[in-house]
């Protein structure tokens, strides 16, 4: 009898338990319109090519209020002060063939649609993200030195590029001459590494939503990205990002800007295709 | 000595006579806190905003005195009563003895 009441007891229990766990596991349910006149897109199918997830959803609707609303006012977001002092970069000379971005490309709004479609493979069968390009275009056309991938110009400089881009829809290729770096790309996403033996797909795809430690894990889209972290007040890069999941996972992790991160960048933007383009967001 | 010290400032371009209008400023710098050593091992010398200050028409509205906890980029959000047209004006004093300035016009709907 006594046993019976408890397995009754710890029935309940289990039940409350897996009822607290379905409400985590739902994002929030909100609208994200930028300036209140740029609506972005945060929840859409999944591409059809991306066997375990029925909806995809930006890393906005797993953050708390505060941090979603900073995202929705260009003066609350404080990624857009980097976004700014890019502006000023765009505008000046550097190098031996003197020489500023706005020479060749004139205004920043001229990179609008660029983030959308990074990364991609170039005429030449290499997959180049934003900051290859950006790098190509320095040591080529303005004779300056290459940033490095976390310089503060650098991932200044995607912000603004990215932030022209706000509102349209991700929407890099996988088939061609991407298909071989996107099935690199998928193979890392499912491959557990590190001592703690997790693979990408462990927590974004089986377990978003939930709570891992103090932190609600969202899907891992990277449509938000260079991302302003709370926890740091700077922007950090996507493949910063990636290194820093990696690392927690307790594997050497590879270098910003090394083939696999490429690879690995290309696959998981390709998760996203469908959802805006936001970053530079606001995260914790 | 901070560099790319920018203020940024929000105010609404008009309200009506005598209401409550909501401001917003934000000024990127790093506020070094004076206790956070190099990779040298030497502390960083301290070099914040120390004071931040809104004027309407001449009359103080706030004048703030800030302190090595607050974070980078301070940001400060509040109303102020707005019984005729003129000028916000807005100063950030910083360690080093800069000083910051903006203004903002606001017309009577």
């Amino acid at each position: 009898m006594k046993t019976k009441s408890l397995k009754a007891i710890l029935a309940s229990v289990a039940v409350a338990a897996l009822t607290t766990g379905a409400v985590m596991a739902d994002p929030v349910d909100d609208d994200l319109v930028v300036n209140g006149d740029l609506p972005i897109v945060t929840q859409a199918e999944a591409p059809a090519y991306i066997d375990g997830l029925t909806e995809i959803y930006s890393g906005w609707r797993f953050r708390e209020d505060d941090t979603r609303k900073m995202q929705a006012d260009d003066f609350d977001n404080s990624g857009m002060i980097f976004v700014e002092q890019a502006i000023d970069t765009w505008n000046e000379v550097d190098g031996t063939a003197g020489k500023s971005c706005a020479n060749c490309h004139e205004d920043p709004e001229s990179m609008k649609g660029v983030r959308a479609t990074m990364p991609k493979v170039n005429k030449d069968g290499k997959l180049m993200a934003m900051e290859n390009y950006i790098n190509e275009c320095r040591t080529e056309r303005m004779g300056a030195e290459a940033w490095g991938w976390n310089d503060k110009p650098m991932v200044n400089m995607t912000a603004l590029i990215s932030s022209v881009s706000r509102g349209m829809p991700m929407n890099v290729a996988i088939d061609g001459p991407a298909a071989p770096f996107w099935e690199q790309g998928k193979e890392m996403y499912y491959t557990r590494f590190g001592q703690l033996e997790l693979s990408c797909a462990n927590c974004h795809e089986d377990n978003y939503g939930n709570m891992i430690r103090a932190d609600h894990l969202s899907q891992g889209q990277i449509n938000g990205f260079p991302s302003y972290r709370l926890k740091n007040a700077q922007l950090n890069s996507m493949h910063n990002r990636f290194k820093g999941c990696i690392r927690d996972t307790r594997a050497e992790t590879f270098k910003e800007g090394s083939p696999e991160f490429l690879a690995l960048e290309l696959y998981v933007a390709s998760r996203g295709n469908g959802l805006s383009v936001e970053g530079p967001s606001v995260r914790n | 000595m901070a560099s790319n010290v920018k203020p940024r400032v929000k105010v609404p371009k008009s309200a009506a006579a005598g209401s409550a209008v909501t401001i917003k400023t934000l000024i990127s710098h790093p506020m070094e806190s004076g206790q956070r050593k190099g990779s040298d091992g030497n502390l960083i010398p301290r070099s914040i905003i120390n004071r931040f200050t809104c004027d309407f028409n001449g009359q103080n509205v706030i004048d703030i005195t800030l302190e090595p906890a607050i974070s980078t980029n301070p940001y400060f959000e509040f109303e102020a009563t707005v019984p005729e047209a003129g000028d916000f004006k807005f100063t950030w004093y910083d360690d080093d003895g800069s000083v910051y300035e903006d203004t903002q016009s606001i017309t009577i709907a």
